[in-house]
């Protein structure tokens, strides 16, 4: 099973088993990764799901659409390798895959 | 010392207040009674993905098990509370087992309101609020079944969308003279009509109806006008009520929804309340309110969690709501009531396109369809309330966050 790396705000690192088909945040979610908030459960509604994603996997990750550029926008400081997590899907690809979730959401 | 936390209820309130608690520190008893058997799940997804299909049951739970076990949480889900006694500081379960508190949490949700009309209780006649709710109806939204929805809220409108998905005639069946009449603008009325029309969902607004007819399950539905529409399966979303009955018979102050103040407290000062079943203040709008929504749900959670702890926290959040209808986003931020003006950015027929409420030069709500810019920028700028400039907001080439 695909394994995700996600840093917590306060610097723990833990490493999720995440099955293939579930979106990246509903694997921290459901295993309770500090500061993924996930209000609207991946609606793409909120943007407390907001993570930075290592630089060398975002190649490797379909582009953002429209909905998640907008939203991201006004996410809590945004940069180039913004995502919402609930917006990529968890593929065998992804194994190793290093994800920081920020000090905050929104 | 608060030794024993019990929270009644398993949605989204209660899932938050545990996560809170826990994270805050609390190292006693939580107990959390929900009368579904499932773990803590999201409802949003019932009437769309998880109702076409799409979206699997286990995707559905906002914690897996383990994450009870490691957070010591004791769970009794499938059973129901019967009773309160806030002045022993127990509530009874219906298997006649009694738990005592420290401090009690009531996230008791809202139950769909039921039709009264002659012919309701046919078999056939469904609504939408909890898993339970959902295998019945999949299984009549079958190709060319005739589904009728009553009711032309969020719920019927999203569950008429995954009708026309899994290929069935839908017709919807509302009381008021346009759609989602209480939470939209006519404009956007105007365009989600349009938009279902287009997908074939046949709507009916200042339609009432005033029977449901058949030999043992129902075949039609009779409305005010003397029209009848053939139906193998009925969809009703026409609103919730709070669900309130053991606050209320333990003499906790309930209105349209359990009294709470604003740290989520309710008339008796070891019992709080968060989400669906609260009447709450706002300090951002000034008056008291009942809200059905995921955020208030956590929001007020979070605060009472806090609360209970002894750490002083205001609830005091700008409510947000979201739909999906076929390929459409509605995002709604704040409340409009009390607007005097309201501004349309961009053209409804390029399908992204927002509608702004404001009061004198201050954004009060702004609801967008597949616009996430300006429905991010409104979060702000109501939080924050920001003073505009009415004629930048009504410039659609101006950025929402640069209209001031």
């Amino acid at each position: 099973m695909p394994k995700i790396v996600f840093t917590e705000p306060d610097g723990r690192r833990r490493e999720i088993d995440a099955p293939a088909g579930i979106t990246l945040m509903e694997a921290a979610r459901q295993n309770g990764v500090q500061g993924i908030l996930a209000q609207c459960g991946g609606a793409c509604a909120c943007a407390t799901c907001h993570v930075y994603i290592d630089p060398a996997w975002l190649a490797q990750l379909e582009s953002r659409e429209d909905m998640e550029e907008g939203m991201l926008e006004s996410a809590w400081e945004p940069r180039a390798n913004s995502r919402l997590s609930c917006q990529i899907h968890v593929t065998a690809a992804l194994d190793g895959l290093q994800v920081t979730v920020p000090q905050r959401q929104g | 010392m608060i030794s024993t936390i019990l929270i009644i209820g398993g949605g989204q309130a209660g899932a938050q207040a545990i996560d809170t608690l826990r994270r805050e520190g609390f190292g006693g008893r939580i107990v959390l009674i929900g009368d579904e058997p499932e773990l803590p799940y999201q409802r949003p997804p019932l009437s769309k993905k998880y109702l076409s299909g799409e979206m699997a049951a286990d995707r559905l739970l906002f914690r897996h098990r383990s994450f009870y076990d490691e957070h010591r949480i004791e769970l009794k889900l499938g059973q129901r509370a019967v009773r309160l006694d806030a002045q022993a500081r127990q509530v009874a379960l219906a298997d006649g087992e009694t738990l005592s508190y420290d401090r009690l949490l009531l996230c008791l949700g809202a139950a769909s309101r039921r039709l009264t009309c002659p012919g309701a209780d046919l078999a056939g006649v469904h609504y939408l609020r909890g898993i339970a709710d959902v295998g019945a109806i999949q299984a009549g939204l079958k190709p060319l079944a005739r589904v009728v929805i009553i009711g032309g809220g969020y719920i019927g409108l999203e569950t008429a969308a995954t009708g026309i998905k899994m290929g069935c005639e839908v017709t919807v069946l509302e009381m008021a003279d346009r759609i989602m009449n209480r939470v939209v603008a006519p404009s956007v009325s105007t365009y989600f009509s349009d938009e279902h029309a287009s997908h074939g969902v046949r709507i009916h607004c200042d339609t009432r109806v005033v029977g449901l007819e058949g030999a043992g399950r129902v075949e039609r539905v009779v409305c005010a006008d003397g029209k009848s529409h053939a139906a193998d399966l009925i969809v009703v979303g026409v609103g919730a009520v709070a669900a309130t009955d053991i606050a209320s018979a333990a003499g906790l102050a309930c209105d349209n929804g359990i009294v709470v103040d604003e740290h989520c407290r309710t008339s008796d000062a070891a019992i709080f309340a968060a989400g669906d079943c609260t009447n709450h203040p706002s300090p951002h709008y000034g008056r008291r309110m009942r809200l059905e929504s995921v955020d208030n749900a956590f929001e007020q959670a979070k605060t009472a969690a806090l609360n209970m702890l002894d750490r002083p926290t205001v609830h005091d959040r700008v409510p947000w709501f979201w739909s999906d209808q076929f390929d459409n986003k509605l995002l709604i931020v704040g409340l409009s009531q009390d607007h005097d003006r309201q501004i349309v950015r961009g053209d409804p027929a390029s399908r992204s396109f927002s509608v702004c409420y404001l009061k004198g030069r201050e954004l009060l709500a702004v609801e967008a369809i597949n616009h996430s810019k300006d429905y991010m920028a409104a979060r702000k700028l109501i939080a924050e309330r920001t003073l505009l400039n009415p004629e930048k907001i009504a410039d659609g080439n101006c950025a929402l966050k640069e209209a001031v």
